[in-house]
């Protein structure tokens, strides 16, 4: 399982990948915003993507909607992980197709729980 | 003030004649000269103030009063005052987090040390056939308890280790308000040179302010409390809410 992390705060970054890393996910990579992900992305499969909104460069909501736009990628599992917690900004995640949304701050438990329901739901709509 | 030759040369005239006059006993006449003195001087003045005044009418009239800086000051320097004292409360809030952990963690890897310690030299004792029947039934005991009571640290140093890491996203948090305030700051500093380059522009009354219109879905960073203009969630369960009633 090969994750992509973006998030500009690279603190952040190393928080969300040493989570993975506890959930056993080791192999994950990182990039600064959306602009640095994308042709990481279309350059290597990963299968799950956990983006951070607000960005310099390229925002996160603006990477999920180039995500699903792009037909190689077009299926790959994105996890917002934001301070953006205003109802309208949810909304439109929602409708530009994340498949979970977390607020910062979070704890260890919640991107856990978010990414083992995102799993389950792809692994019932495969079967 | 008048510095050419011309208006010094009326006031040595005069005075010369003002001088003869008292000198000569006329009185009268010598009073006469010294209004005319005065009212020389006086008109002098009013020159250099109606220069002044005109000068100031003019920077006046060429003034514009930007409505971003009413907007600046009324609202959103207040804001950025709001954002700064939660940066403190998110810093300070990380802060005692660790140091929780810290305080609760050091004495727990200090009886390790001291428990192992202990237990080393009596296994040492052991290992050397030093060490009677009876004493090592007790020394078995000791280190099965040992062994359990270490897992049972290693566990809690280990989530206390956790703590301190999930305490550090006060570093993101913390950091998109900063850029935020930043970002005010900097528009305070145009608006500020703006105000001191005095533009060619009329007079213009101060307008109510006009809320800069924002894009729905524009990235705000972190809420501030009491600064939520529209309505937020105010946790993960409203997110999952919001979601779950959107079909997700």
């Amino acid at each position: 399982m090969k994750i992509l992390i973006v998030d500009d705060f690279s603190t952040m970054r190393r928080i969300i990948k040493n989570l993975l890393r506890e959930l056993g996910f080791n192999n994950t990579q990182e990039a600064d915003d959306g602009a640095t992900a994308l042709p990481m992305l279309q350059s290597i499969e990963f299968d799950f993507l956990v983006t951070d909104w607000n960005m310099p460069g390229m925002q996160g909501i603006d990477l999920l909607k180039a995500v699903r736009a792009d037909e190689n990628l077009s299926s790959l599992p994105v996890l917002m992980v934001t301070a953006e917690a205003k109802k309208d900004q949810i909304v439109e995640a929602a409708q530009a197709g994340v498949n979970g949304y977390i607020v910062k701050p979070f704890t260890a438990q919640t991107l856990n729980e978010k990414i083992e329901k995102i799993f389950e739901r792809i692994e019932a709509s495969n079967g | 003030m008048e510095t050419d030759g011309q208006g010094y040369e009326d006031y040595a005239h005069q005075a010369r004649e003002l001088i003869s006059e008292i000198e000569s006993g006329n009185f009268s006449e010598a009073d006469n000269l010294i209004d005319g003195l005065t009212k020389l001087r006086e008109s002098a003045l009013f020159q250099d103030l109606g220069k002044l005044t005109r000068e100031l009418h003019d920077t006046l009239s060429n003034f514009q009063v930007d409505v971003r800086i009413s907007e600046l000051t009324e609202s959103e320097i207040p804001d950025a005052k709001e954002r700064l004292n939660h940066v403190i409360e998110l810093t300070e809030k990380a802060a005692n987090r660790t140091l929780n952990v810290v305080e609760e963690t050091l004495p727990r890897t200090e009886q390790l040390d001291q428990r192992a310690t202990q237990l080393k030299a009596q296994w040492d004792r052991f290992t050397h056939r030093d060490m009677k029947v009876e004493e090592f039934r007790g020394l078995s005991k000791e280190i099965d308890e040992f062994l359990s009571w270490t897992s049972e640290n290693a566990t809690r140093i280990h989530g206390g280790l956790s703590e301190v890491m999930m305490a550090q996203d006060f570093q993101d948090l913390t950091g998109q308000i900063i850029r935020r305030v930043i970002t005010l700051v900097q528009d305070v500093e145009d608006n500020l040179v703006g105000l001191i380059r005095v533009t060619g522009q009329a007079i213009k009354p101060v307008e109510a302010p006009t809320p800069t219109a924002q894009k729905s879905v524009e990235a705000e960073g972190p809420q501030v409390p009491g600064l939520e203009k529209v309505e937020v969630v105010t946790g993960q369960d409203e997110v999952d809410d919001l979601l779950s009633s959107l079909g997700f």
